[in-house]
């Protein structure tokens, strides 16, 4: 019991675990901040998980052809708008199931990247490395203790993820476009009377969901590791929905709920790296657990608390 | 071209025409409405008086015909140029997001702005400035979802006021309001006719038209069937106007021989389904014979009794007693072979299954009964039979026993349910709403049925919220408020006044004292 007690505090007095909290927060909160924008308007977005896995490649593919990260980053961005805007053009365009052109897209998304990685990198698996975004150095800052080592080399997604949160929350209770969003989501039928284009402002959302959720994808593969592998967003997407909900849909509590699956699965892992609990490799599975029984308890208790917008995922169609 | 002046009218609807798949829903529909007059467009449900006023608000386009605002041709194609012309319309559901503040919807659409961001604090100033000019007080800050009804209006009228309405359209705008907020409305209205504004009030309500209009346009099937000037007719002539034939407007009803006390109410307490209490510890009791009503408006635990009742709702605490037997903890199966029957609010989520045909929707509950199946297999010809019967028997249009529930008219779908109800012989019967949405011709027909069980010796216990409904069906009047009984009375001594003091949480002997 006792090395117990003394692993859990090592982890927790050590700046890596809050280092490594933002970062395996930041694609989880920027694909949160897409869902809230989707939802909002009132489409169900279950597709984060592909446009995140299409922003991933992308930025990897644009790295490695340009060899510039930045490129990268535009084309893991350029796919992932494209795949928010197919499901824009079938649920809000033709009112197909959002849950359905979700899960299409999903599937979508692991084809194409697992196709084009063997095309393009012939090999499955994982591509070359390629590089990546460079990180922010904040030059001497890193030399103050424990904060420096948390914020002093960080990767430009997460202050990206950070600026998201701030950026949707004024947007969404601060100006006309969101209380728009709002309404749209909410009651399209009213908007609809009050000369509001249900169909653009819901456009808006899901796009932007795109962008946010590619940018997410993007960090996995050239945030900080310069490298795609087979379906390396290994459910992110859904974690980020999570997230959403649990945040009930606003962009605070959305990145709030980031931060805790983030920090759950930072500790996860500086907790097995513990040399005093001296456990077998194959614990990592039991391990690797943690953050889903976390979403699966907090969602329990929570979700009764937390209210979608009334007209999420139901398309609206003028009579 | 021919040039006729129309500039001392508000409104000109000149041979509008409007056709949906299979239905020809505005039939050259002519509208002539004066400036700074109120005027009515009465109808049944479906005679087009809602897709009328839809064009003129822009809401849908018409085939053919022409409107002028104030004289001038106007295209109205969408809300926007609606809203232009300065028209504006209250919906009958309101067009209201719930968890928006109540200025964030009134300024939704024509958002004031600062820089980048939305300038809520001006928005906030100008209704207040509203609220004042016309009389509507209400919280700018309130989130809309939990104000009462009456108050949610105001704030649609505040709504299309803030956009500059000079023509304001009000769908069926009574529908949910007390007798009190009724009035209070009826003078929101003549002060803002006071001020300049025309209004258009859609209604099926004719003591309403009678009262505070000018004149009357009166629709049936899509046709204009009558213009008069309202001081000049009465609400039996419209009647016959709106229907094509003669109605009787008040239920005959011979006086009621109540037998011995079939259903007893103790003490109930139910729970919404937040888990707040909706029905408070309440007692009432209904005699073999007779018709109990209910009044009350909406949202006052009506629902939660009705369902505690028929065994649809957990009971907190308290006893339900049917028969003489305790039935609190029975299944709605049980009650039912008891002999309770149910006309449930909502027809088409409790009473009937919008994608089944006739015929099955006249077994539910009954499925099981060994006339329609041997324990595996429904005896389908039997049930057709059986529905053919049925369909004859009340009247139900088209008498087509294969057609699904949604596919019938709203009057029809009643039948189907009163007709399947009484068809099993319950000696009880729980309805309520049943008249909700249903227009004069299939009132009259249900009015008359409930009386005739009611003369057959079934006990009736009637839950609505129209007060006149209450009035001429009820042998015993009890109203509710939140959950709990204000006070029992009957038709002949008492007022709609009373009874609405009642409905508005006055309890009938402090009522009393006070008079």
């Amino acid at each position: 019991m006792n090395e117990w007690i003394q692993a859990i505090l090592n982890v927790f007095t050590n700046p890596t675990f809050y280092k490594s909290t933002l970062t395996q927060s930041t694609p989880l909160i920027l694909a949160a901040m897409g869902g809230v924008f989707s939802e909002t308007t009132g489409v169900t977005n279950i597709a984060l998980e592909g446009i995140m896995l299409m922003g991933a490649f992308g930025g990897v593919m644009g790295s490695y052809f340009t060899g510039n990260p930045w490129y990268g980053l535009a084309l893991g961005t350029f796919f992932g708008l494209a795949m928010a805007a197919l499901h824009a053009w079938a649920s809000i365009k033709y009112g197909a199931d959002q849950i359905i052109s979700g899960t299409a897209l999903i599937l979508l998304a692991q084809g194409i990247t697992g196709f084009a990685l063997v095309e393009l990198f012939g090999q499955p698996g994982s591509t070359d490395l390629v590089r990546s975004i460079p990180l922010v150095d904040l030059g001497s800052f890193k030399d103050v203790p424990f904060f420096g080592q948390i914020f002093g080399n960080l990767s430009p997604f997460v202050y990206m993820a950070f600026a998201s949160v701030i950026f949707g929350w004024i947007l969404i209770y601060k100006t006309k476009l969101g209380l728009r969003m709002r309404s749209v989501g909410n009651n399209p039928e009213a908007a609809d009377t009050l000369g509001i284009n249900v169909y653009n402002v819901r456009y808006f959302g899901v796009i932007m969901s795109g962008l946010f959720a590619a940018l997410g994808g993007a960090y996995l593969s050239i945030g900080e590791l310069g490298q795609f592998t087979t379906n390396m967003t290994n459910g992110r997407g859904f974690i980020a929905l999570a997230a959403m909900i649990i945040g009930n849909w606003n962009p605070v509590g959305a990145m709030s709920a980031s931060l805790l699956f983030g920090g759950a699965t930072a500790f996860n892992n500086q907790l097995q790296s513990q040399s005093v609990l001296n456990l077998s490799t194959n614990t990592q599975y039991i391990f690797g657990m943690i953050p889903y029984i976390i979403t699966l308890i907090v969602v329990a208790g929570f979700i009764g608390k937390s209210r979608a917008p009334s007209a999420d995922g139901i398309p609206y169609i003028k009579e | 071209m021919e040039k006729v002046d129309y500039s001392k009218y508000a409104v000109v609807m000149k041979g509008i025409t409007k056709r949906f798949p299979g239905v020809l829903a505005n039939d050259h529909v002519d509208l002539f409405v004066k400036k700074g007059e109120i005027h009515a467009i009465v109808g049944e449900n479906g005679a087009g008086k809602t897709t009328l006023m839809s064009q003129l608000y822009g809401l849908i386009r018409p085939d053919e015909g022409k409107i002028y605002i104030n004289g001038v041709e106007k295209q109205i194609r969408n809300p926007n140029d609606a809203i232009e012309a300065k028209i504006g319309m209250v919906h009958q559901h309101f067009m209201l997001v719930d968890r928006l503040s109540v200025v964030e919807n009134i300024v939704l659409g024509q958002e004031p702005v600062k820089g980048p961001f939305f300038d809520l604090g001006r928005a906030r100033k100008e209704i207040r400035e509203l609220s004042k000019k016309f009389g509507l007080l209400v919280d700018p800050d309130a989130i809309i979802e939990d104000l009462p009804v009456g108050m949610q209006q105001r704030v649609e009228i505040i709504k299309v006021l803030y956009r500059g309405a000079e023509i304001l359209i009000l769908d069926e705008p009574t529908a949910v309001l007390t007798p009190q907020e009724t009035n209070e409305l009826f003078e929101i209205l003549k002060n803002l006719q006071k001020q300049g504004r025309t209004i258009i009030l859609i209604t099926h309500k004719l003591n309403e038209v009678m009262a505070i209009t000018e004149s009357v346009t009166v629709m049936r099937l899509g046709k204009v069937t009558g213009v008069v000037k309202t001081a000049e007719t009465n609400p039996n002539q419209l009647a016959n106007m709106m229907v094509g034939r003669e109605v009787l407007l008040t239920v005959e009803k011979e006086k009621a021989h109540p037998g011995e006390e079939i259903l007893q109410v103790k003490n109930l307490v139910v729970k919404e389904n937040r888990g707040i209490e909706a029905v408070k510890g309440l007692s009432l009791s209904v005699k073999k014979g007779e018709i109990v009503g209910i009044a009350g408006v909406a949202g006052n635990g009506q629902t939660e009794l009705t369902e505690a009742i028929t065994g649809l709702r957990r009971v907190e605490s308290g006893k339900i007693i049917f028969k003489g037997e305790d039935i609190t903890n029975y299944s709605p199966k049980r009650r039912r072979e008891m002999g309770m029957g149910h006309i449930p609010e909502d027809r088409l989520k409790h009473g009937l299954i919008k994608l089944f045909p006739v015929y099955y929707n006249f077994i539910l509950g009954e499925h099981d009964n060994s006339k329609f199946s041997d324990g595996i297999f429904l005896k389908i010809e039997e049930i057709k039979r059986f529905s053919e019967e049925l369909v004859k028997r009340f009247d139900v249009r088209p008498p087509k026993i294969d057609l699904l529930g949604m596919n019938l008219s709203g009057g029809n779908q009643q039948k189907v349910i009163v007709a399947r109800e009484i068809a099993f012989n319950p000696m009880l019967m729980v309805v309520s709403q049943p008249t909700r949405g249903l227009d004069v011709g299939a009132i009259e027909f249900i009015h008359k049925t409930l009386i005739s069980m009611r003369d057959k010796g079934i006990g009736i216990l009637l839950v609505s919220m129209e007060l006149e409904e209450i009035f001429s069906l009820s042998d015993r009047i009890l109203a509710i408020y939140e959950g709990r009984i204000m006070g029992e009375t009957t038709p002949d001594k008492t007022t709609p006044e009373e009874v609405g003091l009642m409905m508005a949480g006055h309890k009938l002997e402090d009522i009393r004292q006070e008079a």
